[in-house]
């Protein structure tokens, strides 16, 4: 790791001036807001775990009835590759390819991003058609609690990208805009990891026989 | 129709009105609590307006950013909650004095009091006061300009005094939970509960909790990223380790109370089953949560009371602080082991006894690193120059009476014994015995210790002596009975009881109680007298106790800047050694400009819509809550649009300031220990070598 590094994760390097050594205060900030939320989501993933039986379901639908796996595939696919795309744009930003580099690539993982919210939210939808509804058992209270939560996240992460593509047109890359790039990335980076476990534990735990 | 405009909210809301369809003497007194908010906020409305004070509240002090201006306002906010919830306990005491098959108070109205006391004391007495404390001092003790994230710093204080504001707004509209200040469902639930009383827990404490982690973010990022040039983490004051401790608390474990309140809040609204008795819910899972918070919270309160002690027995004893490596040892140790412990709440509630014992152990641990604390106070004090100021009264009421709670905490932390003497008054006398003598009189002490710092006089010595001693006499009144009587089988929470035998403990607790009262009012008259009496108080020059940290190195009251030049630290205890050494009051070779964020009233904006958006969902106004959220979000977003967010102070103007104040200390007469309150001591303290000091061996 070169010893330029002020702050965990990709830094933007001397050459960037006052965005460089503002972001060492600020994205470290940051990383501790993360670790917070993260902690969120470990209690609800927790939660969501101590209900994951049949005492939890209570008789109501289980997660065979209730989850498409192909859409679950697909919807990851996404995710990942939008973590992919937002990574082109924040090197695009390090080695100062312009701004229409950056916005192009951050306009691709918000394409992204929403492809999987509408994915998303047409599972929900059969979920309530078959009964998988929060009102039906402590199972599905606790998956509506933690699946949308996520889901909620990356709701934010696509405003906030359309925040900064506004803001990139009418203010330019001046430093608080580059670290604010620098800061969502992180975020939306997260939410990636977060939906890994959601995959992993979830939709894959639920579905194991 | 009026559904729709005004949700559930009916003229049946109306604590006055309650009171005037059925005049009993428990409604009565609710709508003479509703009568004091509305009188007191009108009278405040009213005074405002007649002195012409709202320009200057607003510019001064509402839109301001400055870390000392918002640590004033969270200590004012907590000041006044405490006059609510010491006036609680006062009248909870009152009741079970006559509460012998009976009492004057319904058992509900008791419910609501002892769940209102609670969080008030918890949430909007000691969060606010440490976060108060907390910002106005460890930027100066660090030599900091201003927090990490100023503007964050005065939302975080806007959600907290929106969380206050609807604990009030809940003694004039509506009921609040009956839950007790856990609030655990399936009770809090909508079977149980479906008025509006435990959603003003819920959103109150979600709120003010979401703005007690962004503190948590800010204090943790100003420690490690706004140290002065030579401020190693090793040459920190203590108290300022403490804060890192608490940071680290409120970051990890304020998450599981805004989870658990969430979660209880989609059972009440959206019908979910976290925690419910039916359909797969399960109610040992907010039990969980909320302890997961609720243990490292009292940790989260005592942990910088700690660092208040530390520094002002320190300070009144003219001796560095003795085993400073032992301390942040032991402080990071309670820090940690505050997050192996929380089932201890729970002993009775069904583990296996294994994991009972684990949690038992883990529970006495504490014990050791807390000891080898006040081993480490009371060698500090051993043969200092110790002077007994009002601070100095608190220390050592705390260090007798604070043993006494950490050691009925190691009783209780035996499930055996637990299992005797939960949900007894035992339980309830152990609390209060470390959080008033720890918390409450360790923010006192650091409230007298600070209060020249930040407004330039000192408070009166003669009735901060009695308030001191009326606090130590009257919670030994008030609580050491409730041991006896919780050992006697009395239960917690009981309106009424029917063994009169409990009688005689229960007058003394309520003359105790009576005694706390005159603690309080002699606070107030205190700070009245104090307040009259300022020229004779005054201590401008900034250094009353010959302080040893480098607040006290910059005038009563701090510019807003703070330092006039980032101060080089040398040593531990910087300002101590600098005064030895004759660097400090030093006049820097060259003045800088510097810069400083702008006002902004973005966090009264959010206090404002906050308030209005808790309203709205406790009585279910849908059409306020989607506007209040649509103002606060558009007005954090349209924020960041803004570039030009800081000013520039001169060079010249900095230059001008410090070299008149340089000129007044240089001018004025150096006082010794002797003279400390007396009306010479302007704030210069006679440069004597501190015992101890690392110069002198």
């Amino acid at each position: 790791m070169s010893t330029s590094n002020i702050h965990p994760g990709l830094n933007l390097g001397a050459r960037h001036g006052e965005a460089h050594v503002g972001a060492e205060t600020i994205v470290f900030g940051f990383w501790i807001f993360l670790m917070s939320d993260l902690v969120i989501f470990g209690l609800v993933f927790a939660s969501y775990l101590t209900v994951a039986n049949p005492m939890g379901m209570a008789g109501g639908p289980g997660p065979a009835e209730a989850f498409d796996l192909r859409s679950i595939f697909a919807q990851t696919m996404i995710l990942l590759t939008s973590s992919l795309t937002f990574g082109f744009s924040t090197l695009a930003m390090r080695h100062e390819r312009g701004r229409a580099a950056i916005a192009g690539w951050l306009g691709v993982t918000l394409l992204l991003g929403l492809g999987f919210l509408t994915l998303e939210l047409r599972d929900f939808a059969h979920m309530i058609d078959v009964g998988a509804v929060p009102q039906r058992s402590g199972f599905w209270s606790a998956f509506w609690g933690l699946v949308p939560l996520h889901g909620f996240h990356v709701a934010v992460g696509c405003l906030w990208i359309m925040v900064m593509l506004v803001q990139m047109a009418l203010m330019g890359l001046v430093p608080v805009v580059k670290t604010r790039l620098l800061r969502l990335g992180l975020f939306w980076h997260f939410l990636d990891l977060i939906w890994v476990a959601i995959f992993s534990i979830v939709y894959l735990g639920g579905l194991m026989p | 129709m009026t559904d729709a405009i005004f949700g559930r909210l009916g003229l049946s809301s109306l604590a006055l009105w309650r009171a005037f369809e059925n005049p009993d003497l428990s409604e009565l007194i609710a709508a003479g609590a509703a009568m004091a908010v509305i009188v007191g906020g009108l009278v405040t409305v009213v005074l405002l307006t007649w002195f012409r004070l709202w320009g200057p509240l607003w510019r001064n002090w509402l839109t301001s950013v400055d870390h000392k201006r918002i640590g004033i306002m969270y200590c004012a906010l907590a000041l006044i909650m405490l006059a609510r919830g010491v006036i609680e306990g006062a009248l909870m005491r009152t009741q079970q004095a006559f509460g012998l098959h009976g009492g004057f108070l319904s058992p509900d109205h008791f419910s609501e009091l002892f769940s209102t006391h609670g969080t008030i004391m918890i949430f909007f007495v000691a969060m606010p006061f440490i976060a108060g404390v907390i910002n106005y001092v460890m930027p100066l003790q660090i030599g900091a300009r201003d927090m990490a994230f100023p503007v964050m710093n005065q939302i975080s204080l806007g959600l907290t005094a929106t969380g206050a504001a609807l604990v009030m707004i809940s003694l004039v509209l509506g009921k609040f939970s009956t839950g007790g200040w856990a609030n655990y469902p399936p009770y809090t639930g909508a079977d149980f509960q479906p008025g509006p009383g435990p959603d003003y827990w819920i959103w109150s404490i979600v709120l003010a909790g979401i703005g007690t982690t962004l503190s948590g973010i800010n204090f943790a990022v100003t420690i490690y990223k706004e140290r002065a040039p030579g401020m190693h983490f090793l040459r920190m004051p203590i108290f300022c380790w403490t804060v890192i401790c608490t940071s680290i608390i409120m970051i990890f474990a304020l998450p599981p109370l805004t989870v658990a309140a969430l979660m209880l809040a989609a059972d009440r609204y959206l019908e979910f089953h976290f925690f419910t008795n039916d359909l797969g819910g399960n109610m040992m899972n907010y039990v969980n949560l909320f302890w997961l918070f609720g243990h490292p919270e009292v940790y989260l309160l005592v942990i910088p009371a700690y660092g208040m002690f530390s520094e002002v027995i320190s300070t009144f004893s003219g001796k560095r602080i003795y085993g400073y490596m032992s301390m942040v040892y032991a402080t990071m140790s309670i820090a940690v082991l505050s997050f192996c412990v929380w089932l201890h709440h729970f002993f009775t509630m069904g583990q296996s006894a294994n994991i009972n014992a684990a949690f038992g152990i883990a529970s006495m641990a504490i014990a050791v690193p807390t000891g080898i604390k006040v081993y480490n106070w009371m060698a500090t004090i051993f043969r200092g120059r110790v002077r007994m100021t009002v601070p100095m009264i608190y220390a050592t009421g705390f260090f007798y009476l604070f043993v006494i709670g950490g050691l009925t905490g190691v009783m209780l932390a035996n499930p055996v014994i637990s299992y005797q003497v939960h949900n007894t008054l035992f339980l309830v006398a152990h609390f209060h015995n470390v959080i008033i003598p720890g918390v409450l009189f360790g923010l006192l002490a650091g409230y007298h210790y600070w209060f020249p710092k930040a407004f330039g006089f000192r408070l009166h010595e003669g009735w901060g002596r009695a308030a001191a001693l009326l606090w130590i006499v009257g919670f030994s009144f008030t609580f050491l009975p409730l041991y006896w009587l919780g050992l006697q089988g009395m239960p917690r929470r009981s309106a009424s009881f029917s063994d009169p035998s409990f009688q005689p403990m229960l007058w003394l607790a309520l003359f105790g109680a009576a005694l706390i009262v005159s603690a309080l009012t002699c606070l107030a008259i205190q700070l009245w007298v104090s307040i009259r009496n300022r020229a004779q108080l005054a201590a401008p020059l900034g250094d009353p106790w010959n302080g040893r940290a480098l607040e006290w190195s910059i005038p009563s009251p701090p510019p807003a800047y703070n330092f006039a030049m980032v101060p080089q630290v040398m040593a531990r205890d910087d300002f101590a050694e600098a005064k030895a050494d004759g660097r400090a009051y030093a006049e820097p070779e060259a003045y800088e400009d510097i810069e400083m964020p702008n006002n902004t009233a973005i966090g009264m904006i959010v206090c404002v819509f906050g308030t209005l958006l808790g309203l709205a969902l406790v009585f279910w106004i849908w059409w306020l809550a989607v506007l209040s959220l649509a103002v606060m979000l558009l007005a954090l977003i349209g924020r960041t649009f803004r570039l030009n967010v800081t000013h520039v102070i001169p060079a010249a103007q900095i230059a001008a300031e410090h070299r008149a104040w340089l000129a007044k200390v240089k001018a004025a007469p150096a006082v010794d220990r002797l003279e400390e309150t007396h009306a010479r001591n302007l704030g210069r303290a006679v440069l004597e070598r501190p015992i101890g000091s690392e110069a002198a061996q």
